[in-house]
């Protein structure tokens, strides 16, 4: 069965968001623990900060896919997200390691909430995104074949 | 059996008595009695159960854990790094004489001065309290005797007299006369009247001494203990007096004190300054020519008035005066436009000037004559556009103020001048209100308001709004005389509000900040302690028993912060007086609100650490060029003895420049060893031991080592220090152990690990955005947290002379519970600044201190804390990671309500610190808070607590700065001033022309103290401010405790030329005192011919105006011209007048409050140091900052 590459940006994507769901499930677990003190801070954010880069590395990839295969409809939902994550990271508090999690301020309230709040969010995201790329990945496929018969 | 399992805790309990206190009276036995395992020793530390210390290794360190890999040598270097210089101390060998430094002679003389802290380290510190130690456990010997009468069925019954037997008189004996909180009478509340009652303070004490003695006798006649203060107690107040704090040495030792001042600081005789006399008075005349002279009937006609008791003092005027100044002093009294010599040097001083006149000239017109009001508003409009510029906002609205509120209004400006004021009738009962109703009607109302406090002012007419007296907190009243009195005192636990909103949207709608302030481990000179087999907590929610607890019935109590029924042990149930189980409202967890308990085993993650000290001692050029070494090496030499510990006591120093100088202080050398390690990239330790020694052991040989260390140095010319480094050794010294680390920095840490650059460009100072208020790096941030999970405190003296980037070196020690000291352009030569330093370091060294220490706050279900400012790690939702906590940490919540609390009388906050003592005991200090619920926006409001909410305020401005920017930080200020005031517009309900700008009698301050804020250190813009100066007041900002940061947003001013003019209090050592009236910091409140003392918490600055009287001079200074004092005079002699004697009792009194007596500076108003006085007179107008009234003109514009 022949494949394009509009097709193969969505399979991608599909592939990569699922990853992105269990990113933030981790985000949000991560947080609620934290919230429940079950872990301390220190850990709590060695152990998220490293995951911040490649998500956001991870979300940017498919997108860069779907530029360069004309999906603009589907850029165009991401792009929000795209600039929520730059500005996160440059304004990310001072500090030598990768991510963006301080455990000095992470248990100021707002910022849990703050934090928690993005996670759920961001789950909602990804998971409606999910079945978008899959539809988008059948209509791609669909599109191809027309084009093909 | 029962009461066999009863006997054991008091087997138990029974400790032997301290050596401290063993060649004390018999009395002091008798203080170890046991009540139901209740082990009633007062002193945090002395006594150590027998128990405790039988399983606690005596020697060594405790730890079990195996030294870390990383105090082991590497195997890499150690040849190649480590410069072992054995010889190197021994190359000075005049090393054991005392350095030539010409600062050597000022830090002994300043060492005589402070030893005055012997009578008072005995309160503070309560390590040695052999004074102290008679009250305190007497008075808790006294309140669980008392516990016992059969009326005391159960706590929630108002049964009053029983537990008001339990009311400690301490706190406010202690540090701050808190007399206003026992007051119950409004009239009491007079400012005149606060004074004699703190008086009651010392009384109390010494009534329940005597009790003490005859404990067993008092158990069998529970009538004549009940009440608190027996008149007839009173005959052994004598016997009492001899256990009381501050033994007559304490006087003796201040005056030798002050005659050791007068040498030190010969009075140069000049006459340099002829001119000068003139000067003062020349921009006064200007002042008046502006003063309406239409007027002069009106102002004779306020002579008669008979409420303001003039002091003769306006007797001789100044002769440069007009004539008309000599009609008017009567009604202006101190504060009313008199001689205003500050030297005007803006251009709006003469909009400024005719400002002051308004309120007296409006007063003299009860009749209805409006035309003569407009005349003084008018003007004051023409000052508001002015400044509009400013605030572009602050049109001439103005124009519409009518005369009503001219017309009530005279009244307030007018009482404040001498009474406490009277409010106008509050207007929610007249909502269509017309003057003459003001006048008529209002007069019952006005009385009602007053009685309640609730009356309101307007802030405009009422220049004066400064209470007269020490303004105190507000009380909390729970309905019930008991639960009052067992509530915590303000002086440590303080919420915003005295009353909580019943749901968040009330609360939103008061505008007000809510949160709590709470100074947990401040010195009490009396603290129950309790020891017992359970300490009795809930099991849901962990809260430890309180007196706001609900008794089901006699086994069962129900939670008051998570509702939780618990099961009471039958211990606690137990009353040995009667031999009977039942009624546990008798046991001091149930009669005070803060107690220590001494914690079981269970409390222990490890065996109580050691006391361990580590020095670490910038010795770069900087350093040297600034002194501190000499200072500090002679303090430590003199304390060494009495830094708390026990013997197992660790102390050990680093010495820092571009290399890393460890000191080996092995057993049977004779002198100390250096080891210099060059290495400071990857750091290491040149040995694995003998660099932290036992102090009790080696006592000679760290002597020997800081006689040694000043001298060493002192020809270095390294410019560079390896902070970080540094810390990072100390963090592997001391890791298996934790402790206390006290950092000497003096230069820019520029090598090794962590160094900085200067971020700071001087030429930026001024301008309203300031850069780098963030750190530059997280490694301190970092070397912080790992310290912190160790149980390592970092406290940093900085000693700078130049940028050092204070907001970045200042992680380690706000996120490691340090605590943050700054002593900016240190000189030898600075004897003001250097007597500072020392007298800040000795007390550092003396104090208690507190380690391993963890604080969880918890508060009632549907609240929730929010923020936390001050110095600690978060480690979860309400747990703070303290590894050190000392007696002048203050700390802040904001709180957060997340449910309705409809449903509940009350709400309480308890604060539990769990530390290590110095003598390694783990203790819980427990306190409580409760707090009613309020439904209405009106009780809210007049329950607020103004200087909470300014202190809480001013933490979360900080923040703000930090994150957002300082101009953001300061628009929120006046943002909050103007909801709040907005806020209350709206409940007073008034018609729709409203005059004036109203406010509560509660908030009446706000505005004065936001005002005082934006023009302090921390948030002031336009002017130059060092970075480093203002980074560090906010920290201060952060960690003071409210009393302190008060002082220092808005000092206290009085007038000290005629003190015997004023009431008269007794103080603590029965001595009467003089206390002149608190002043509003302006000009205004000066005049020419006096005196004034400005109390800035750590430092004095007593201004001498040119045409004070020779007497004056005479008597007080032994100067006879005024051109005599010279700049540089730091203390006051001693001399046989009274007029000399009642000021150094007035700044005695004011001193006692304080952990660290002020330094002493005198000013002429002529010299060149003036600028020190008068930038803090915070309510003029200075070129980048607006007035006090301006500010207020300008939030009445924007007050909708």
């Amino acid at each position: 069965m022949a494949f394009n590459f509009p097709a193969f940006s969505y399979i991608i994507a599909l592939i990569v968001d699922a990853f992105l769901i269990f990113f933030s499930l981790f985000h949000v677990i991560a947080f609620d623990e934290l919230k429940t003190d079950y872990k301390n801070p220190i850990d709590q954010c060695n152990s998220l900060n490293p995951l911040v880069l490649p998500e956001y590395i991870l979300h940017l990839l498919f997108n860069i896919l779907f530029a360069a295969s004309g999906e603009w409809l589907s850029l165009c939902l991401n792009i929000p997200l795209i600039a929520y994550h730059i500005n996160r990271y440059r304004t990310r508090p001072v500090m030598s390691a990768y991510g963006i999690y301080d455990p000095t301020s992470i248990m100021n309230a707002d910022v849990l909430t703050r934090c928690q709040r993005e996670g759920w969010i961001k789950l909602a995201f990804y998971l409606l995104s999910f079945f978008y790329y899959l539809y988008g990945y059948v209509i791609a496929l669909e599109r191809y074949h027309i084009e093909r018969v | 059996m029962m009461l066999n399992d009863m006997a054991e805790p008091n087997l138990n309990g029974v400790s032997p008595i301290p050596d401290s206190l063993k060649n004390n009276t018999i009395r002091n036995e008798k203080l170890y009695q046991q009540f139901n395992g209740v082990h009633s020793s007062q002193s945090s530390r002395s006594s150590s159960p027998s128990v405790r210390s039988d399983h606690i290794p005596a020697s060594q360190l405790p730890p079990s854990k195996s030294i870390p890999q990383s105090q082991l040598p590497p195997s890499r270097s150690s040849l190649m790094g480590v410069t072992q210089q054995i010889g190197g101390l021994s190359m000075h060998p005049t090393g054991h004489s005392v350095s030539p430094v010409p600062l050597q002679q000022k830090p002994a003389s300043a060492n005589v001065n402070y030893s005055k802290p012997q009578g008072e380290s005995n309160i503070t510190t309560s390590d040695n309290t052999k004074s102290a130690v008679p009250i305190l456990s007497s008075e808790i010997s006294n309140s669980v005797r008392s516990s016992q009468p059969p009326q005391a069925s159960s706590y929630q019954f108002p049964n009053v007299n029983n537990n008001s037997s339990y009311r400690p008189p301490q706190q406010g004996s202690q540090n701050q006369p808190i007399s206003g909180y026992q007051m119950k009478t409004p009239s009491q509340a007079l400012p005149d009247m606060s004074g004699s009652a703190s008086n009651q303070l010392p009384r109390q004490i010494s009534t329940n001494g005597p009790s003490s003695v005859q404990p067993i006798r008092a158990g069998f006649q529970p009538v004549m203990n009940r009440n608190q203060f027996p008149p007839a107690t009173n005959t052994n107040s004598q016997v009492a007096n001899t256990g009381r704090i501050p033994p007559p040495i304490d006087n003796m030792n201040r005056s030798q004190i002050q005659s050791n001042n007068t040498p030190m600081y010969p009075i140069p005789n000049q006459s340099l300054y002829q001119t000068s006399q003139i000067r003062g008075p020349v921009p006064q005349e200007q002042n008046f020519n502006t003063f309406p002279l239409s007027q002069p009937r009106m102002m004779h006609s306020n002579v008669s008035e008979p409420t303001i008791n003039v002091p003769t003092k306006f007797q001789n005027v100044n002769p440069n005066v007009q004539p008309i100044m000599r009609q008017a002093p009567p009604i202006i009294q101190p504060n009313a436009p008199s001689h205003n010599f500050h030297q005007n040097l803006h251009p709006n001083a003469l909009s400024q000037s005719n400002l002051r006149p308004s309120p007296s000239l409006v007063q003299t017109t009860p009749t209805n004559n409006f035309q003569q009001v407009p005349l003084p508003t008018n003007l004051t409009n023409q000052k508001a556009n002015l400044h509009s510029n400013r605030y572009p906002t602050a049109v001439d609205t103005n124009n519409q103020v009518p005369p009503i509120t001219q017309y009530n209004t005279p009244q307030h400006s007018y009482n404040n001048l001498q009474q406490p004021p009277m409010g106008a009738p509050q207007h929610n009962a007249y909502p269509n209100q017309n003057h003459q109703n003001q006048f008529q009607g209002g007069v019952t109302q006005l009385g009602f308001n007053k009685l309640w406090g609730t009356e309101n002012y307007d802030l405009l007419q009422t220049p004066n709004i400064l209470p007269n007296s020490r303004i105190e907190a507000p009380r909390i009243s729970l309905g019930q005389e008991a639960l009052d009195q067992a509530n915590c005192s303000p002086d440590i636990f303080r919420c915003t509000l005295t009353k909580i909103p019943e749901n968040n949207s009330l609360l939103q709608k008061s505008r007000l900040p809510l949160g709590v302030l709470i100074h947990p481990f401040r010195d009490l000179s009396h603290l129950p302690v309790i020891q017992c087999n359970v300490i009795v907590r809930c099991r849901a929610c962990r809260t430890y028993i309180n007196p706001f607890v609900l008794f089901v019935d006699n086994k069962r109590w129900k939670c008051n912060l998570c509702y939780r029924i618990n099961e009471l042990p039958e211990e606690f149930q137990y009353d040995p007086v009667t031999k009977t189980y039942g009624d546990p409202s008798r046991r001091p967890e149930i009669k005070s609100s803060t107690l220590e308990y001494i914690a079981p085993a269970e409390y222990m993650l490890r065996p109580p650490q050691p006391a361990v000290y580590l020095y670490l001692l910038d010795v770069s050029r900087l350093a040297i060029e600034s002194g501190y070494l000499q200072i500090v090496t002679n303090i430590l030499l003199e304390e060494l003895k009495n830094v708390p510990g026990d013997a197992r006591t660790h102390v050990g120093f680093i010495a820092y420049d571009s290399a890393l100088h460890f000191y080996s202080l092995p057993e049977g050398i004779t002198q100390p060893q250096e080891l210099t390690v060059l290495d400071i990239e990857e750091v290491f330790l040149p040995t694995p031991d003998n660099l932290l020694v036992n102090l009790k052991d080696r006592m000679d040989l760290v002597a020997d080592l800081l006689r040694l260390l000043p001298n060493r140095f002192v020809n270095t010319y390294d410019t560079n220090s390896a902070l970080g480094a540094a810390l990072q050794a100390a963090f592997k010294m001391m890791g298996s152990t934790g402790g206390r680390v006290t950092v000497f920095q003096a230069s820019l840490p520029n090598v090794g690990p962590g160094a900085l650059i200067a971020r700071e460009d001087p030429s930026q100072r001024g301008t309203a955005e300031v850069a780098h208020l963030n750190p530059a790096n997280d490694f301190y941030k970092r070397l912080a947290l790992e310290c912190s999970g160790q149980q390592i405190a970092v406290d940093l003296f900085v000693v700078n002379s130049q940028y050092v980037d204070v907001a970045t070196i200042s992680g380690i020690s706000r996120f490691s519970g340090g605590c943050l000291h700054h002593f900016p352009l240190l000189k030898p030569n600075k004897v003001v600044l250097c007597e500072s330093f020392s007298r800040c370091f000795r007390r550092y060294l003396t104090r208690k201190i507190g380690f391993e220490a963890v604080m969880r706050i918890r508060c009632t279900r549907g609240l929730s804390i929010h923020t936390f400012h001050g110095n600690f790690f978060v480690r979860s939702t309400d747990l703070l990671s303290l590894p050190n906590i000392n007696p002048d940490a203050g700390f802040g919540m904001q709180v957060a309500i997340e449910e309705s609390l409809s449903d509940v009388q009350s709400v309480s906050f308890q604060a539990a610190l769990l530390y290590t003592s110095s003598k390694g005991e783990r203790r819980i200090r427990v306190h409580t808070m409760c707090l009613p619920i309020a439904s209405t926006l009106h009780d809210i409001i007049n329950s607020a607590d103004q200087q909470c909410i300014v202190g809480l305020l001013s933490k979360m401005a900080v923040d703000r700065s930090m994150q957002s920017s300082l101009s953001d930080a300061r628009e929120a200020f006046i943002n909050v001033a103007i909801d709040i005031l907005s806020c209350y517009k709206i409940t007073l309900n008034m018609g729709s022309p409203v005059a004036g700008l109203m406010a509560p009698n509660s908030l009446k301050l706000l505005p004065l103290y936001i005002s005082a804020l934006l023009k302090h250190t921390a948030f002031r813009t336009g002017s130059s401010i060092r970075l480093d100066d203002r980074v560090m007041s906010m920290v201060n900002m952060k960690t003071k405790p409210l009393y302190m940061q008060i002082q220092d947003i808005y000092p206290d001013l009085y007038p000290i030329h005629n003190l015997e003019d004023y009431e008269v209090i007794l103080n603590s050592e029965e001595e009467s005192v003089h206390i002149p009236p608190r002043l509003q910091l302006t000009a205004r409140c000066l005049e020419s011919k006096g005196a004034f003392l400005m109390d800035m918490g750590d430092h004095m600055i007593l201004l001498v105006c040119p045409n004070v009287s020779q007497e004056f001079l005479m008597e007080v200074f032994g100067i006879n011209n005024y051109n005599n004092i010279s700049d540089d005079m730091y203390g006051l002699p001693i001399l046989d007048n009274p007029r000399n004697q009642r000021l150094h009792q007035f700044i005695n009194y004011l001193n006692d409050d304080k952990p660290i007596h002020a330094t002493l500076q005198v000013i002429r108003d002529n010299s060149t140091n003036r600028m020190l006085f008068f930038e803090r007179l915070i309510e003029d107008r200075v070129e980048t900052a607006l007035s006090y009234h301006e500010f207020l003109q300008h939030l009445k514009t924007q007050v909708k």
